[in-house]
C-alpha cells in the first residue's frame, strides 16, 4: 500500500518495519515527531528521555541487551550525546542502532546551524542521508542491517525539508527480527585503556572497509545524461539539482560517510566540469580536492542558509531570483495570547533585570516589546550562566540578574547549574517557568509533568524537592499570571545571599484549550495611555488614532493586561 | 501540475489545508509533495506550506516564481510572499488583517494599498471575506477550509474530489462543519 508520509513518520515507519524495539529521544526540531509517531505502534517500547545524552545511553543498552534501538535527536542534540556517542563507535552494537539526527539549514527553529556530517567523521562510523520519505523509510531498514553487519552505530541525517516533506511510501510488513543473545565480553563492551585501545584498531579497519564497499552499494548512484556538467550531492538536494539541470549527470551518495572515492573518480573523470553542491559545510568538497580532483562547490555556494531549485538556477546559469519586498513589517514568532510566561517578562523588563535566558517558548521574551533577554546559548546554560556572572561582578550585580528556564529545559539540563550554584557559593536566582509542558517543540510530556509519551501518568518529579535537596534554602512558588506576586518574589530572593529559585507556574493556554470569557475595552474608561500594549499581547490593538481594542477571538482571557490598566477600562465579556 | 503556496500565519491552520490536498492527490492518483512548517514559527510567525501536485515531482518545495497559485489566509502575508507567483499566476486572498508585532509595538504601519499592491502585481487576485464565511458556519476556525475550497474552485478540482479528501483527513466529528465551510469557499466570489 501506497501512503503519503511526512519523511519523520516515514522514518518512524522504517523503524517498524525494521523490527525495532526500543525507542528513545528528547524533542528536537525538525526531529520530534519521528517518535511521536514511532508511539504509535504498539510493538515498538517508545519514551521521551530526560536529554539526549540519556536517550542514547538507553537505547545502547538495549541493543547491547540484544534489541534493535533508534534513537532521535535534532544536530544540537548530538553535542549533548556526544560522550556516549564516541565510545559507543568502539563498543559497536549487538541488535542494531540508530541515531537520527535532523539538521536545520536556515535555521528555521534552531540556534546554529552545524552541520552533523562532522560528528560521523568524527566517529568514523557511517552516515546515510535520505532525500525525500521514501528514502527515508528505505534508509532506515538499510541502516538497521548496516548496523549488524559491520558492528557499528550508523548515523541516519535528515534536514529540515526532508523531515517536514512528505511524500508517498510503500508500506511493508513489520519483520519481527526478534531479540539477539546476549554474551558477555568484557573487552567488547567496556571500555577501559586496555579493551579500548583494540577496539580502536576494530574502528579504523571497519571505516577503511566501509569505504571500500561504499563504492558498490546501491545507495550510492550515478546517473549519466549529458557529461558536460557533472553534480555531486546528497539528499533534498539531489531533488533541487535534478529539477534544475534537467540535462546534468549526477552523483547522489546515499551515503555521506565514508565517501565512495572509486566511484567519484570514475564520475570525475568523465565530466567535463565538475560540481559540489551540498548545503553547509564543505564536507564531500574538501575530501574530494584533497584527492586532487578538481571541483567547484563554496567558491559559489553559501555555507549559509538552504538551498532551492531557483537558487541552483541563479548560481549555475545565472537566471535571477525574484526578491522579496523587505520593507513590509515583519512577523517574527510571538508568545501566544495567553502565555504564561509573557506576564513575568514584563516583571523583568520592569525592573530593569539583566537576564540570562534559555531555549524555549520564553526565548521569545527577548523580542519587541518585551525585550527582557540578555543571552540564550544552549539548553541549560541560563543557570551557569549566570553564576558566571555573579562571580565574575560579585553581590551588586547578581542583585540585578536572574536565570529564566523552562519546565523541559531545567530537567533536561538545568539541575546540574543549580548544584554548581549552590556548592560553590554563589547567590543567582534562578526562574523555572513550569508551563507543565515541553512547549516549544509541541506540547510533548516531560518528567515533571507526570505523564509519558504514550500519556501514561507515571511519577511526578517534583521541581521544588529537587531543587531543595540540591542545598537551595530560598524556594518560592507563585502563579505565572499574578503580576504582584511574581514582582514581590522576585524582589525578596535577589536580596538574599543564597543561591534561591522561584517556581513561576501555570500550565500553557494551547494545553489546557479552556476557554474563558474574553475581555473587552471600555473606550468611555481608557485614557489612552498604552499601558496595556506594553506586554505584547498579539491580542490587543491600536488604531493610528489610538483606539484601543481587545480582538475577542483571540483572546482567551488571562487577564494580565487587566493587571496593567490603572482605569478599569479593560473588563469581561468581550464579543466579537 | 499544480505548485501551490499557502502562506498565513502560524496557528491559523495551513497545516490541515496542504493535508486535504495530499489526499486529493491520493484520490486522484497523482504524484505529489508537501512542505510543511513545524516549531518555532507556529508560534504567530509567518508560515508558510509548499504544495505540489503531478508527475514525478522533485523538490518539495515550490521555487520562488513558479508558483501557480498562493493561496494567503492573511493580506500581509499575501503581499509578502507574491514573489513566488509565476507570471500568469493567481491568487486567493483572505481579507483578514492580522497585526505583526512591530505594528501592535507602533514600530511601524500595517499597509492600507495591499489590495492595490497585489493586483499591480497579479491581475487574477481573488478576495474572499474568509472569517465572515466561517462565521456563518459558526466557527471562525473554518476559515481554513473555506480558503481550501475556493483554492479547490480556481485550481479545477472536481467537487466531489475535494469533498472525498476532506472527509479522508478531518475527524468525523467535525465533518459537517468543514463539508459546509468546503462549499461556501467553492461557491465564493
Ligand atoms: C540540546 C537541545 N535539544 C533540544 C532542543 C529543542 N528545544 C528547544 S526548546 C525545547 C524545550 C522547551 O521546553 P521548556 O523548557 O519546558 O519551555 P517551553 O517551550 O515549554 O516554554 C526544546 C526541546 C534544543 N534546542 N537543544
Amino acid at each position: 500500500m501506497k501512503k503519503i508520509l511526512l519523511g519523520n513518520e516515514a522514518i518512524a515507519r522504517g523503524a517498524y518495519e525494521a523490527g525495532v524495539k526500543v525507542s528513545t529521544a528528547y524533542p528536537g526540531t525538525p526531529s520530534t515527531e519521528i517518535t511521536e509517531a514511532i508511539a504509535k505502534y504498539n510493538e515498538i517500547y517508545a519514551e521521551w528521555s530526560p536529554n539526549e545524552k540519556v536517550a542514547l545511553e538507553v537505547a545502547i543498552g538495549a541493543s547491547v541487551a540484544g534489541a534493535r534501538s533508534i534513537v532521535c535527536m535534532k544536530h544540537v542534540g548530538v553535542n549533548v550525546a556526544a560522550d556516549p556517542l564516541f565510545t559507543l563507535a568502539y563498543t559497536g552494537v549487538n541488535g542494531g542502532l540508530v541515531l537520527v539526527v535532523a539538521d536545520d539549514p536556515g535555521m528555521h527553529s534552531s540556534q546554529n546551524e552545524q552541520d552533523s556530517r562532522y560528528y560521523a567523521i568524527a566517529n568514523s562510523i557511517p552516515m546515510l542521508e535520505p532525500s525525500d520519505s521514501g528514502e527515508a523509510k528505505e534508509f532506515t531498514k538499510l541502516a538497521f542491517e548496516m548496523s549488524e553487519k559491520y558492528d557499528t552505530p550508523v548515523m541516519l541525517r535528515s534536514t529540515t525539508r526532508v523531515s517536514h516533506s512528505q511524500s508517498f511510501v510503500e508500506l511493508e510488513e513489520r519483520n519481527e527480527v526478534g531479540v539477539k543473545p546476549y554474551i558477555k565480553d568484557i573487552t567488547k563492551y567496556a571500555m577501559m585503556p586496555a579493551m579500548a585501545v583494540g577496539r580502536h584498531k576494530v574502528v579504523e579497519e571497519r571505516i577503511k572497509k566501509l569505504a571500500v564497499d561504499a563504492n558498490s552499494m546501491s545507495i550510492n548512484k550515478i546517473t549519466y545524461k549529458s557529461t558536460k556538467i557533472g553534480i555531486i550531492c546528497s539528499g533534498v538536494v539531489a531533488k533541487y539539482a535534478e529539477e534544475a539541470l534537467p540535462d546534468a549527470s549526477i552523483l547522489k551518495f546515499g551515503m555521506v560517510n565514508p565517501l565512495p572515492m572509486e566511484m567519484i573518480k570514475e564520475f570525475a573523470g568523465k565530466v567535463e566540469k565538475l560540481y559540489v553542491i551540498e548545503e553547509l559545510e564543505p564536507i564531500f568538497e574538501t575530501q574530494i580536492k584533497a584527492q586532487g580532483i578538481e571541483c567547484i562547490g563554496k567558491e559559489i555556494f553559501s555555507i549559509q542558509g538552504e538551498f532551492s531549485v531557483a537558487l541552483i538556477k541563479n548560481k549555475m546559469l545565472g537566471e535571477p531570483i525574484p526578491v522579496a519586498d523587505t520593507t513590509l513589517p515583519v512577523r517574527p514568532p510571538v508568545m501566544c495570547p495567553g502565555c504564561p510566561h509573557r506576564s513575568v517578562f514584563y516583571v523583568l523588563k520592569k525592573l530593569k533585570l539583566m537576564v540570562t535566558a534559555d531555549i524555549g517558548c520564553y526565548t521569545l521574551g527577548a523580542g519587541q516589546p518585551l525585550n527582557a533577554v540578555d543571552t540564550v546559548v544552549c539548553m541549560g546554560a541560563s543557570i551557569g550562566m549566570c553564576h558566571g556572572v555573579d562571580k565574575a561582578l560579585g553581590r551588586e550585580q547578581s542583585k540585578k540578574t536572574v536565570a529564566v528556564i523552562g519546565d523541559s529545559t531545567f530537567v533536561h539540563s538545568g539541575i546540574t547549574g543549580v548544584v554548581d550554584a549552590v556548592y560553590n557559593q554563589g547567590s543567582s536566582t534562578i526562574i523555572i517557568l513550569d508551563n507543565s509542558t515541553t512547549g516549544m517543540t509541541g506540547h510533548q510530556p516531560n518528567p515533571a509533568t507526570g505523564r509519558t509519551i504514550r500519556d501514561q501518568v507515571t511519577h511526578q518529579l517534583d521541581l521544588e524537592k529537587v531543587v531543595r535537596a540540591c542545598g537551595v534554602n530560598s524556594v518560592q512558588t507563585v502563579d505565572a499570571y499574578d503580576m504582584v506576586a511574581v514582582e514581590k518574589a522576585i524582589k525578596e530572593e535577589l536580596e538574599k545571599d543564597e543561591v534561591s529559585v522561584i517556581i513561576a507556574r501555570k500550565p500553557c493556554v494551547l494545553l489546557t484549550k479552556e476557554i474563558k470569557t474574553p475581555y473587552y475595552i471600555d473606550n468611555n474608561k481608557c485614557k489612552k495611555c498604552g499601558m496595556c500594549m506594553k506586554i505584547g499581547c498579539p491580542a490587543i490593538m491600536m488604531t493610528k488614532d489610538k483606539v484601543f481594542s481587545i480582538k475577542a477571538d483571540q483572546c482567551v482571557g488571562c487577564g494580565v493586561c487587566l493587571q496593567m490598566c490603572k482605569f478599569d477600562a479593560i473588563k469581561l465579556g468581550g464579543k466579537n | 501540475m499544480a505548485n501551490i503556496l499557502i502562506v498565513g500565519v502560524g496557528g491559523q491552520g495551513t497545516l490541515l489545508a496542504s493535508r486535504v490536498l495530499g489526499n486529493y492527490a491520493v484520490l486522484t492518483g497523482q504524484d505529489c509533495k508537501l512542505s510543511e512548517v513545524h516549531g518555532m514559527s507556529q508560534r504567530g510567525g509567518s508560515v508558510v506550506t509548499h504544495v505540489r501536485v503531478g508527475n514525478n515531482i522533485l523538490s518539495p518545495i515550490v521555487a520562488v516564481g513558479d508558483a501557480d497559485i498562493i493561496i494567503a489566509f492573511e493580506k500581509l502575508e499575501a503581499l509578502r510572499w507574491r514573489h513566488y507567483l509565476k507570471k500568469d499566476g493567481m491568487m486567493v486572498v483572505n481579507e483578514q488583517e492580522i497585526m505583526p508585532m512591530p505594528v501592535i509595538t507602533g514600530a511601524m504601519e500595517y499597509p492600507n494599498d495591499i489590495k492595490q499592491k497585489l493586483q499591480e502585481v497579479c491581475k487574477n487576485t481573488l478576495f474572499i471575506n474568509a472569517a465572515e464565511l466561517a462565521h456563518e458556519c459558526g466557527n471562525v476556525k473554518v476559515a481554513n477550509v473555506i480558503m481550501l475550497g475556493a483554492l479547490a474552485k480556481n485550481l479545477g478540482f472536481k467537487y466531489e474530489d475535494i469533498i472525498e479528501a476532506v472527509k479522508m483527513t478531518v475527524p468525523a466529528r467535525f465533518l459537517d462543519i468543514n463539508l459546509m465551510a468546503i462549499e461556501k469557499g467553492f461557491n465564493a466570489k
